[in-house]
């Protein structure tokens, strides 16, 4: 039975791989040989056989490690992230490494070194980012779930361009040994998956105290699935109104307004609420996320692993030239941003303010959710975008994150589920946010909308 | 802040990364206005506000992280050189530094 299905994830995988690109390296051989043992094994674990995709920043044993970059050469490392332990302890079997941004910097799959990631329902148009082929890879009914990293809203959002299910934890819930950094006090590992109910299932695997992250946190994980139980009587979800306004395309508004109008109708008590520092959020994250990444960039030189450029006689010019040959421009932009908010003179004027703004904005969570038990958001601003359109400039590309950023930098969870189809037949996301470990109720919540407003619609270009 | 083609040419330097003429032409403009859009952070009076030191929640913080100084183990050395771009000897090898 693992055999079977793992064998028709692969076989998708090989045949849609050539209009989607969402796969770096798809590991056939590797692959049935696991899903063969399995059987032998007889194991019963909660998720034996499934097949999943692994962002290709995310360490699995024996595969590659690209990060979308050419800075990581041919590299391929030699263990297992905790998550990636934990999956196949459980009876996964992970079938491929999918393309991403490069070191997940980017919200289009664009800045990946191996090009971009086409969406599903239109090939035109982009995936989302920075997971955007774990989230098509989904999306297109390759895997029923796939791994993605979501540092300021890069699982939320491809799984809102794409139609699927995609969830950031609590910073804290899952380890992040094993999964390449890139902002340090950002990162979160997250689940894709076409229902609520897988995403319970895999983030119960994974999720718990890592000994080997000292940032993950002694909290029980409770069973996910159990809470869901479709019953959202008396919840109180937070609206807030500001957020709904300019930059925000109509039909998005239109459907995510509707699925307010859900919620009131299974019993659920909307509730107004402001994030008066949410518009801040975009310029915090890029100088935090930015700075973190010039310092946590800072290994790759050319000399433990990776890419190292030839024709450099001295060690500092090597490093030099290795960076300059093996990272993209964004890349490079962020590192130079980083490295020039951290440097000496500036730090008081970037850093300080914008971890000082960071604890507004966290203060602005607390204080919401002493009313609301979620608060309602759309995920993205726009359904997918056509490949090329942002790519000249930056910051308009870094406003795509408008609503996914805050939940990173005040480190609670959030959910994206689908909502519906645009009149160009693309997916809209919604967003739900909940206080810290809420991750049962955000489940819960999301779970009860998808029983009445099940998304069925399939792309075009889908496995089956 | 305006920046300067020899704030950039710094910055570079400090971040070791070679940049080409036309690189260095287009990222400075790129990070002026991105430096410019974070700046509006200055319109808010953050004066007594405490910095956020991370994405720690309070019971991350609360969370003990240290552990018996145990010995446990490793790649070991023959792993850990496998994916050197230039292994010598046991060693990592690079090109001279004087």
């Amino acid at each position: 039975m693992s055999r079977q299905t793992v064998e028709f994830s692969v076989t998708a995988a090989e045949r849609l791989n050539e209009t989607l690109n969402a796969f770096l390296q798809i590991d056939r051989e590797g692959a049935l040989q696991r899903a063969e043992e399995l059987e032998r094994s007889g194991n019963v674990g909660p998720l034996a056989g499934i097949p999943i995709a692994v962002k290709d920043n995310i360490c699995v044993k024996g595969m590659q490690a690209s990060c979308g970059s050419k800075i990581l050469g041919d590299y391929h490392p030699p263990y297992n992230a905790t998550v990636i332990e934990r999956l196949t302890n459980a009876g996964a079997v992970v079938i491929g490494k999918t393309n991403c941004d490069e070191f997940a910097m980017g919200s289009s799959n664009e800045n990946s070194a191996f090009g971009p990631v086409r969406n599903p329902w239109d090939t035109t148009r982009v995936s989302g980012g920075s997971s955007g082929g774990s989230a098509t890879a989904v999306a297109a009914g390759i895997v029923p779930v796939a791994l993605g990293s979501d540092t300021g809203g890069s699982v939320r959002q491809p799984a809102s361009l794409c139609g699927v299910v995609g969830m950031k934890p609590t910073y804290g819930r899952n380890s992040r040994y094993g999964l390449v950094a890139f902002a340090s006090s950002l990162d979160q590992v997250g689940v894709f998956a076409r229902e609520v109910e897988d995403v319970a299932r895999v983030l119960g695997v994974i999720a718990g105290r890592d000994p080997q992250d000292a940032t993950t946190a002694d909290v029980p994980v409770p069973d996910y699935t159990a809470s869901l139980t479709g019953d959202v009587k008396g919840a109180r979800i937070g609206f807030p109104r500001a957020l709904f306004g300019k930059g925000l395309d109509d039909e998005v508004k239109n459907s995510v307004e509707s699925v307010v109008d859900v919620y009131r109708d299974l019993g659920a008590e909307i509730v107004d609420i402001e994030l008066p520092n949410a518009g801040y959020a975009i310029a915090v994250y890029y100088i935090i996320a930015t700075a973190e990444a010039s310092s946590n960039l800072a290994r790759f030189d050319g000399v433990r692993y990776g890419f190292r450029a030839e024709d450099a006689p001295e060690l500092r010019q090597m490093y030099r030239k290795t960076r300059a040959q093996g990272f993209g421009p964004e890349v490079k932009r962020r590192i130079m941003l980083g490295t020039y908010v951290l440097s000496a003179g500036y730090y008081d004027a970037y850093y300080r303010k914008a971890q000082q703004v960071r604890t507004l904005i966290k203060n602005d969570f607390l204080k919401a959710f002493a009313s609301c038990d979620a608060i309602i958001t759309p995920t993205s601003p726009t359904p997918a975008f056509a490949i090329g359109e942002k790519t000249d400039d930056p910051l308009a590309m870094y406003l795509n994150d408008i609503y996914t950023v805050t939940a990173n930098l005040a480190g609670i969870p959030g959910i994206s589920v689908p909502c519906g189809l645009s009149s160009e037949r693309l997916p809209i996301g919604f967003q739900l946010l909940g206080p810290y470990w809420s991750e049962d109720q955000l489940l819960k919540f999301a779970h009860a909308y998808e029983q009445l407003k099940p998304f069925n619609e399939r792309p075009p270009i889908s496995a089956s | 802040m305006p920046i300067t083609q020899s704030d950039i040419e710094k910055v570079a330097e400090l971040a070791h990364l070679e940049l080409g003429e036309e690189e260095l032409k287009t990222l400075g403009p790129q990070l002026a206005e991105i430096v410019d859009y974070v700046e509006q952070l200055n319109e808010l009076d953050t004066t007594n506000v405490e910095p956020a030191i991370g994405g720690l929640t309070p019971e991350g913080e609360r969370t003990e992280t240290s552990r018996p100084d145990e010995i446990f183990g490793s790649l070991g050395q023959k792993i850990a050189l496998a994916e050197a771009p230039d292994p010598a000897e046991g060693h990592f090898r690079v090109p001279k530094v004087l």
